[in-house]
């Protein structure tokens, strides 16, 4: 009998799903606007002072800590948010219908959010070049990108687990009640050294610290402890990646079972 | 594994396609949710080519019966294959289309964009434009789905469950709140679809669909199946005719005793279905009784399942 079983082959579908992806970023502007937006506003408000010997140094610190904030809250929207929006609107029950494979649309949402987080970048760079005159040496640049789009994975395995752990409403309140408290305790919009002892005893522990320390050491500031910092970043990814998987496993349960 | 639809059930093929096994099988399928049985014991098989009905009232278990045949959900006991497979296997989902009652599809992408996307899942998918004429979406397919009305993108799911050009197609509730004319053009879309040798799966609880695209018709309530059978065969074993007449005063009493089922009394109207409506009708005119408006009509469909369902 002629009947072959066959599966459709896996590139063509992660191309057809970045590239809606792409789209849908291209489209929704409240999504796409607030990412980019919102991380611009800040850094205006708070990333320009200072005059004198010392500010060219701040100004370069405070521009790293708002990419580092940028790319952490692309990277919990994204994935916390949209991935409720699917289970909420049922789209996950007609995906898993179809013999897609589930890496497909997963690749296609992380190359969205590694290029939108890009993008992100490019823009606080530039108003840091116009707004506060920057100047860094080109590897400082080049620093400063790679390692906040390679750091990106733990939040995307953050945002994962947000998106299954809640519904529509509840992620965008997860993500930022998530998100501001995770970035002041990190020293993200102010230094650590002025943050209540508790915070500062807490602020080690947490993801985006590590990130931070990261980020400005990519621009300048020393850092001694990179490689203590890649080991929490990669630590926390496997335990949202496990937190992930229960979520999932706890949802086929429920919905799929 | 070149060919494993076939021989492993062989012996279960029906005697008109002798060849090839059924495309969906359920064998004494149950289903629990908690402590609700969804499914008691339910077994079908559909043959390739064949469109079948799953017909019953709310909370029936049509939807729980499909979710089973597309893996959606596992069978609490019993068994559920897809071209004799798991049909959860991506083997047996790549020949298959699925429209499930309530799904979100992506908002923000145009019609054709999203058929395109859907296209990439299946190993040989029809061409885009076929699908888009298949569905009735040549006017919207620049459109945003989000733009769509609800029946134009009743279409679109439909759009995307044929877009593999799969061997089955399960429809769960297709036409749920569409108007008649779109119902209609809906069904010449399911009838086009059948006509290139596919089999298919429908739940539904208008009758009439079931009646105009079926060609077995499965009653199920309370999780089992209840009757199977071709449509007029359904029609056949409940009582021959309705009828309905208008008798200001009327009371249930008043017509004790005559063979009649399903008897409603509204007001001066009653409506009642009969294996003898010469014989009901001869008493009340012997009684002097006067009435209006009769109607006298065969029983259809819905009919039938209301008496095969009890009523419900």
């Amino acid at each position: 009998m002629a009947a072959e079983v066959r599966i459709a082959p896996l590139w063509p579908m992660v191309a057809g799903q970045t590239q809606s992806e792409f789209r849908r970023l291209l489209r929704v502007w409240e999504f796409t606007g607030f990412g980019l937006a919102f991380p611009l506003v800040l850094y205006v408000f708070i990333g320009l002072q200072g005059s004198g010997p010392g500010a060219a140094q701040y100004h370069k610190y405070a521009l790293a800590s708002m990419c580092s904030y940028a790319v952490v809250n692309i990277a919990l929207s994204t994935f916390g948010i949209t991935v409720a929006n699917e289970r909420g609107s049922r789209m996950d029950a007609l995906m898993r219908a179809t013999p897609v494979r589930p890496v497909a649309p997963l690749i296609g949402k992380t190359v969205a959010a590694v290029v939108f987080a890009l993008a992100a970048l490019l823009l606080l760079y530039a108003a840091g070049i116009l707004l506060a005159g920057i100047s860094m040496r080109p590897e400082e640049w080049f620093n400063l990108t790679w390692r906040l789009l390679l750091a990106i994975i733990p939040f995307i395995c953050m945002g994962f687990a947000i998106g299954y752990l809640s519904g529509p409403s509840g992620a965008v309140l997860a993500v930022n009640l998530i998100l501001l408290p995770m970035s002041f305790a990190s020293g993200i919009f102010f230094p650590i050294d002025g943050l209540p002892t508790f915070i500062k005893d807490i602020a080690p522990y947490l993801p985006m610290y590590h990130l931070g320390h990261l980020a400005w050491n990519a621009v300048g500031v020393p850092y001694n402890d990179i490689w203590k910092s890649v080991l929490w970043l990669a630590g926390y990814s496997v335990f949202f990646l496990a937190v992930t998987l229960w979520a999932v496993r706890r949802e086929d349960d429920r919905r799929f079972s | 594994m070149p060919d494993s639809t076939g021989s492993s059930l062989a012996s279960t093929a029906s005697a008109e396609a002798p060849t090839a096994g059924p495309v969906v099988e359920l064998v004494d399928a149950h289903k629990k949710f908690g402590s609700v049985e969804a499914l008691r014991g339910v077994s079908l098989a559909v043959r390739p080519g064949e469109l079948v009905g799953f017909l019953g009232p709310n909370g029936a278990g049509k939807t729980t019966a499909i979710s089973l045949m597309i893996g959606l959900r596992r069978p609490t006991a019993g068994r559920a294959l897809l071209f004799g497979l798991d049909p959860a296997d991506l083997r047996a989902r790549s020949r298959t289309g699925v429209m499930l009652q309530e799904s979100g599809i992506p908002l923000t992408l145009k019609v054709r964009e999203v058929v395109d996307l859907f296209r990439t899942y299946y190993p040989k998918p029809l061409p885009t434009d076929s699908v888009v004429e298949m569905a009735g979406l040549g006017e919207f397919q620049h459109k945003l789905v989000k733009d769509l009305s609800g029946g134009q993108r009743q279409r679109v799911y439909f759009a995307l469950a044929i877009c593999g050009d799969p061997d089955a197609l399960f429809l769960d509730e297709p036409t749920v709140g569409l108007d008649t004319a779109t119902r209609r053009s809906f069904w010449d879309q399911v009838r086009g679809f059948k006509r290139r040798g596919k089999s298919i799966v429908l739940t539904t609880h208008y009758l009439d669909e079931a009646d105009a695209l079926a060609d077995r018709v499965v009653v199920i309530d309370h999780g089992l199946i209840v009757a199977e059978d071709s449509p007029e065969g359904i029609r056949r074993l409940v009582p021959g005719k309705k009828v309905a007449f208008s008798w200001p005063g009327v009371t249930a009493a008043a017509l004790a005793g005559l063979p009649l089922e399903g008897l409603v009394i509204d007001g001066p109207r009653v409506s009642f279905l009969t294996s003898d409506a010469e014989r009901v009708l001869r008493t009340l005119f012997a009684k002097g009784v006067s009435i209006t408006d009769l109607e006298v009509a065969g029983a259809g469909l819905e009919e039938a399942v209301l008496v095969l369902t009890g009523g419900r």
